[in-house]
């Protein structure tokens, strides 16, 4: 088996990424890699730039310093920076997933649940209504949505659903990588608990990578492989998910984690 | 023949930031190893450091000082240098853990709480539920409770889904913590049989067993973990 030669190439490199607002620092210097099927939480209170990381990973925000590095799907790792406008929608459209925090962010709120599944099919080339309807169809039976309710709006829809519709709208293309921004925020205990569970299934299922941005650190055991502690805009702390929350190092990391809750 | 694993002077302290950097020695200079198809017990007082040790080799607690040694092949492989990736893989290809306590995830079935370590091994699922519905069988779990989520399940009843779940792969390397601790006579009798059955296996085992009975069902050793205090 030899377990230390495995080591395959990484899907998403950061490299000291930084950003900052002004004289306000937001991210310091930040650096990883993510392999394929790995699920990485980055966690940390409001303002130690884990949403920023996100925006720099995606490019909705433009780096002062450092660069994203992305396996494509021909297998040649290139730097985002050197991508082309069409290249860089291509990505956004069918090889990445977003997921917003709040659901009316991430869909189109006037149009109907399966339009906002099949737009992104439609995007990538999809042209048969009757193919489109049916892979939107299965879609939402998948995320758990009462597939009568696909003509409806998702203005119609609970805030569960809607996030659920978020996750089908992102996932019908069947991406490599899904950032997610607080995928279980503002939600009852009750709907995270189905969501994280659909979420852990799918993610399982679909080999997906992702970087989940959380303050919610059930969440991040719950889901992630990997965690990465940030605090001021740097990253503090990270390694396996168990080890950081059952042994971890930092003053801050032992703070966060003796502040749960356990019911 | 080299041990399936060998831990050579590994050391554990705790500081405790928000008790003004309080240090909290652990254990000291822990040094045995476990040949393949052997049982180790770790003995010794609570609070002497037993469960630490297997989470250090499971990779829960950093290891600070030492090595751990897993036999790797033809060598050996150093998990206290392990990157997350690494012992993500050495979960999955060659160390079992029984914890104490189960960590329940809401709303997944017992079967497929069992079933996973094989699924996630690439068996196909079906297989991997035959296989998990007969050792739960065998822990005398009711097939009732197979489709529901463990949560609502007694301590007792629990730990059997723990015990199948870790019984369930064949691994070259099994963590034990106190897998017999709330179980009736009948049930610690079908798991001194499994772990007999795991050493005729070639596994190479590690448990922290309190029950004196139990210890001597299953030990070929004994090793008193208070030889390994740390100075405080």
């Amino acid at each position: 088996m030899n377990i230390a030669a495995r080591e395959p190439q990484p899907l998403l490199i950061a490299e000291g990424l930084g950003k900052s607002f002004g004289r306000q620092v937001a991210c310091r210097d930040v650096s990883f890699e993510l392999h394929e099927g790995e699920v990485m939480a980055v966690v940390g209170e409001s303002g130690s730039g884990k949403s920023t990381l996100l925006r720099l990973l995606s490019l909705q925000a433009e780096a002062d310093a450092g660069r994203v590095l992305y396996r494509m799907r021909d297998g040649i790792t290139r730097d985002l920076a050197t991508l082309g406008e069409a290249e860089l929608r291509f990505l956004a459209r069918t090889d990445w997933g977003f997921v917003h925090q709040d659901p009316a962010l991430g869909l189109r709120m006037a149009v109907s649940g399966g339009a906002n599944v099949g737009e992104r099919l439609m995007a990538v080339g999809w042209r048969h209504y009757g193919d489109i309807r049916q892979v939107a169809t299965d879609w939402l039976a998948r995320v758990e949505i009462d597939t009568a309710r696909i003509d409806d709006r998702p203005a119609t829809y609970s805030g569960g659903m809607r996030q659920r519709l978020q996750i089908a709208r992102n996932l019908v293309t069947q991406p490599r990588l899904v950032l997610m921004d607080e995928p279980t925020g503002g939600l009852d205990v009750s709907v995270q608990a189905r969501l994280l569970d659909l979420l852990r299934n799918l993610v399982a299922v679909l080999k997906l990578s992702a970087v989940i941005v959380t303050h919610d650190l059930a969440v991040a055991r719950l889901l992630s492989h990997r965690i990465m502690v940030m605090k001021g805009g740097e990253v503090i702390e990270s390694g396996l998910t168990d080890q950081v929350l059952d042994d971890p190092r930092e003053p801050y990391t032992q703070l966060l984690v003796s502040s749960i809750l356990q019911p | 023949m080299t041990p399936a694993l060998e831990l050579r002077d590994v050391g554990k302290n705790f500081t405790m930031h928000l008790q003004g950097g309080m240090q909290l020695a652990v254990v000291a200079g822990v040094t045995f190893s476990v040949r393949a198809g052997e049982c180790v017990v770790l003995a010794g007082p609570s609070g002497a450091g037993k469960s630490s040790i297997l989470k250090m080799i499971f990779g829960n607690y950093r290891c600070d000082q030492g090595q751990i040694l897993i036999r790797d092949g033809a060598s050996n492989f150093d998990i206290a240098g392990a990157t997350p990736r690494q012992m993500l893989t050495l979960r999955n290809t060659s160390i079992g853990y029984v914890s104490q306590f189960l960590r329940a995830v809401p709303r997944v079935p017992t079967i497929d709480v069992v079933a996973e370590p094989l699924i996630v091994c690439g068996e196909p699922r079906e297989a991997a539920q035959a296989k998990a519905a007969a050792m739960l069988h065998r822990l005398n779990i009711r097939d009732a409770l197979l489709q529901l989520p463990p949560a609502t399940f007694s301590g007792g009843e629990q730990q059997r889904v723990n015990i199948a779940r870790g019984f369930l792969p064949d691994l070259p390397v099994l963590l034990l913590d106190e897998p017999t601790a709330s179980l009736d006579a009948d049930n610690r009798a079908v798991v001194e049989d499994l772990i007999k059955e795991k050493k005729q296996h070639g596994t190479a085992i590690v448990a922290v067993v309190h029950d004196e009975n139990v210890r001597d069902a299953i030990a070929d050793r004994v090793i008193e973990v208070a030889q390994f205090a740390a100075a405080a």
